[in-house]
């Protein structure tokens, strides 16, 4: 009688929680995307809670990619409401968003990132340009002859630039799933391949094979894939005075006392040089809203009006202390207007 | 006749031989065990030395007053009031009055960085707790920024880490610290908040909730339908090539990464059946299916340690198969499957990858109330903060890693107690 009991206990139990969960509307906000922005966001998020005194935005770091997907999958709660980005939302993925009826997005730039390249602070500081760490790091670089490529040779920094020091190359940098490698890759190799005139006179014949020599990092142990977590980069740099490391601006800034950024086309990366892009290697920073979840998940245009609001994304505001590089002035202007007027992207941008 | 003497002494020779072979066994084994120890011991106390800081957190004393025209409120029930209310200038204007020397625009915001911009809130929380407080004046304790507990606590070490601090700031803290007026204190937020981007109020109590219900629904579902299974194959299944096929796909499930485990949960779960993502819901069905083998593997090694004796004497009495099994079998058994059942709770309390998949690993600042509310689990805040550039979140994923320890050798220490008490050796 008791087992019999208990058994149809739990069985219902179970049932009901199950019927009960798939049927119910959401009352809370769902982000997913970069996990460059999830800094930013989460802070955002979490202000808007404990002021507002409604639930908290739920935030998933799923990367700029996999966030797409999700995003563009459909309207509706099951879907998230908003994604973040590292990069702008490319051509395909606005496409996809239209044909599973994902209609009116709205685009929100929020600022930029830094990339640095970093040492210990034990050592002296690398001047490097673009096109040194194009040659230090490409898989294949150019050869004697033009338009001959041969596998990377180059062993010290020295054999790249003879004004560098004579170490082994050794950086360590994160994996191709990462947002940040596809910007390191864009940025820094991309800038400093151009510089070379017989590749960047390919880009206009051959783009696909413009971008293989670009973009593709050598795979012979000099660049070393050390996993999503920067903290473990800076924990090994200090341990390897020699190795150099690739991670974003707002970790450089949370261990001035342990590592350095290289100077590259001999400007260091700093709040103000990011800023005012003088600093080579930077990106914009995005997020896209569902304009059809507006008004039917809560909070949504309260959230927005959090994040477009001079305390939180302002040149003295709470994400610039999070190590976030806000937009100039007018442009910051612009944004936040669109945002609270809920404006969505037109088709005609100019997406790659 | 010389032949037995010379095999004596063949053995004798021998004999020296082997009993060195067994002390170099015994020797090998006893370093095997002690490279072991000395691993967890390493573990230990890298954690521990890293995170024991974490249980505590710089406070100030500041005086503080609830003035009414400086928030903008005069109302404590209006909710639209509570929203707009600028909670930070009540920290703000405490600290004008404490360094009423501080000028100009720049300084003032360094000054005011020195409390966490959390402050304002827990000032709220504690006037909607007391509303006759509000207007008057008090002397606390205030939660200072986490920039300040880490320069702090590295200070009293000796070892100083300024570079997220001006010089101004750090003449202030030491005028405060010569003054009596800062201090640590027991971290009571690590343990009552949820997780949160400002390292100095993220606690655990969150994740910690989102553990727990997961558990539960684990429990009460892995449990009965793993013991079921494992009663209905011991005993009442016939023995032939099907069941045989069962049995290996069982064991082949228990091997399986446990990722595998969280794709067929966003397949089965959460695209058909349409369970909304990151609910403790999902976790503890996808943990389930995790556990579910190691389950049914040790109760049927605890059903089969049950003497068949027992069986035939129970069906000799007249018993129905269904009373021997209820009445005889199972009780005997069932501490062995406990033990299992702990061991399998114990190793998905410890489990993130199958999690990554269906949404659980997510910022959530909310601490779940049920099992439909947004959670995340123990393993998980780890991993978020150790992912975090803030330094302080250093020293609190450490002392994350020492709770969830202390749950994983309770539960452990639990199992090998259940199996010494009501174990019965046959």
């Amino acid at each position: 009688m008791t087992q019999r009991t208990i058994i149809t206990a739990i069985l219902f139990t179970v049932a009901s929680i199950t019927a009960t969960s798939s049927a119910m509307a959401r009352d809370s906000i769902e982000v997913v995307g970069s996990s460059t922005v999830y800094p930013f966001s989460t802070v955002v998020a979490e202000r808007y809670g404990r002021a507002s005194g409604k639930p908290t935005p739920k935030i998933e770091s799923t990367g700029s990619g996999g966030g797409m997907k999700l995003f563009c999958s459909g309207v509706g709660t099951n879907y998230p409401d908003i994604t973040n980005s590292s990069r702008r939302m490319k051509a395909s993925e606005y496409k996809l968003c239209q044909s599973n009826g994902v209609k009116e997005i709205i685009e929100v730039q929020i600022g930029y990132d830094g990339i640095v390249i970093a040492n210990s602070i034990k050592v002296a500081p690398m001047k490097l340009t673009r096109k040194d760490i194009f040659l230090a790091l490409a898989a294949q670089v150019p050869g004697e002859k033009e338009g001959e490529l041969v596998d990377n040779p180059y062993s010290t920094w020295k054999q790249v630039n003879a004004s560098l020091p004579n170490t082994a190359i050794e950086v360590l940098g994160p994996p191709p799933t990462s947002g940040t490698r596809d910007a390191f890759a864009e940025l820094a190799m991309e800038g400093g391949c151009k510089k070379i005139a017989w590749i960047a006179a390919l880009k206009k014949k051959d783009k696909s094979a413009y971008k293989a020599i670009c973009h593709t990092v050598r795979e012979d142990g000099r660049y070393i894939e050390a996993g999503e977590n920067d903290n473990l980069i800076v924990q090994k740099l200090e341990a390897n005075p020699a190795a150099l490391g690739v991670f974003g601006f707002s970790f450089l800034d949370q261990n001035a006392d342990k590592v350095q950024g290289s100077q590259i086309e001999s400007v260091e990366p700093t709040f103000e040089s990011i800023a005012d892009k003088s600093y080579p290697v930077s990106r914009p920073l995005f997020f896209y809203v569902k304009k059809a979840h507006v008004g039917v998940v809560p909070g949504i245009q309260g959230f927005l009006n959090e994040f477009a609001s001079e305390k939180a994304w302002g040149e003295e505001g709470y994400l610039a202390e999070k190590g976030m590089i806000p937009l100039p002035d007018a442009e910051r202007k612009v944004m936040a207007a669109n945002t609270r007027n809920l404006v969505p992207m037109t088709g005609k941008e100019a997406l790659k | 006749m010389s032949k037995p003497v010379n095999n004596l002494e063949k053995i004798r020779k021998s004999l020296n031989r082997r009993n060195r072979a067994e002390k170099r066994f015994r020797w090998y084994g006893l370093v095997a065990v002690l490279i072991g120890l000395a691993a967890v011991a390493v573990l230990f106390t890298d954690i521990i030395s890293k995170g024991h800081g974490a249980f505590r957190i710089t406070y100030m004393q500041l005086e503080v007053n609830y003035d009414q025209d400086l928030i903008g409120i005069n109302n404590l029930t209006d909710p639209e009031q509570l929203m707009l209310g600028d909670w930070q200038a009540i920290p703000k204007v405490a600290l004008r009055n404490q360094f009423p020397e501080v000028s100009g625009r720049k300084d003032k915001r360094n000054l005011y960085k020195l409390v966490s911009n959390g402050a304002g809130f827990d000032l709220k929380d504690r006037l909607l707790a007391n509303p006759l407080l509000l207007g008057t004046s008090e002397t606390i304790w205030v939660l200072t920024d986490d920039d300040i507990d880490t320069y702090y606590k590295s200070w009293l070490d000796g070892e100083p880490y300024a570079a997220r601090l001006s010089d101004k700031q750090v003449t202030w803290i030491h005028e405060l610290h010569d003054e009596g007026k800062i201090r640590l204190q027991f971290n009571s937020n690590l343990f009552t908040r949820g997780d949160s981007r400002e390292p100095e109020q993220a606690g655990i109590r969150g994740a910690v909730m989102g553990s727990l219900l997961t558990l539960i629904l684990t429990l009460l579902l892995s449990f009965p339908i793993g013991v079921s299974a494992a009663i209905y194959l011991e005993e009442f299944a016939p023995k032939n090539g099907w069941t045989d096929f069962i049995e290996v796909n069982i064991n082949n499930l228990a091997a399986v990464p446990s990722i595998i485990f969280g794709l067929l949960g966003l397949a089965i779960f959460i695209n058909f059946f349409h369970i909304p993502r990151s609910v403790p819901i999902v976790g503890g069905l996808v943990l389930t299916l995790m556990t579910l083998p190691t389950i049914i593997i040790t109760s049927r090694a605890a059903i089969k340690s049950v003497p068949p004796s027992i069986r035939e004497a129970a069906l000799g009495m007249g018993a129905s198969k269904y009373q021997m099994v209820l009445h005889h079998v199972l009780p005997l058994a069932l501490p062995g499957m406990l033990t299992g059942a702990i061991i399998g709770m114990a190793q998905a309390l410890g489990e993130s990858a199958p999690l990554l998949m269906i949404g659980m690993v997510a910022f959530i600042v909310d601490i779940p109330g049920g099992f439909s509310d947004p959670a995340t689990v123990l393993p998980v805040q780890i991993f978020l903060w150790a992912d975090s550039p803030e330094r302080a979140f250093i020293e609190k994923t450490s002392a994350a890693i020492m709770v969830l320890l202390s749950f994983l050798i309770i539960m452990n220490t639990s199992a090998v107690w259940l199996r010494k008490r009501l174990e019965r050796r046959w």
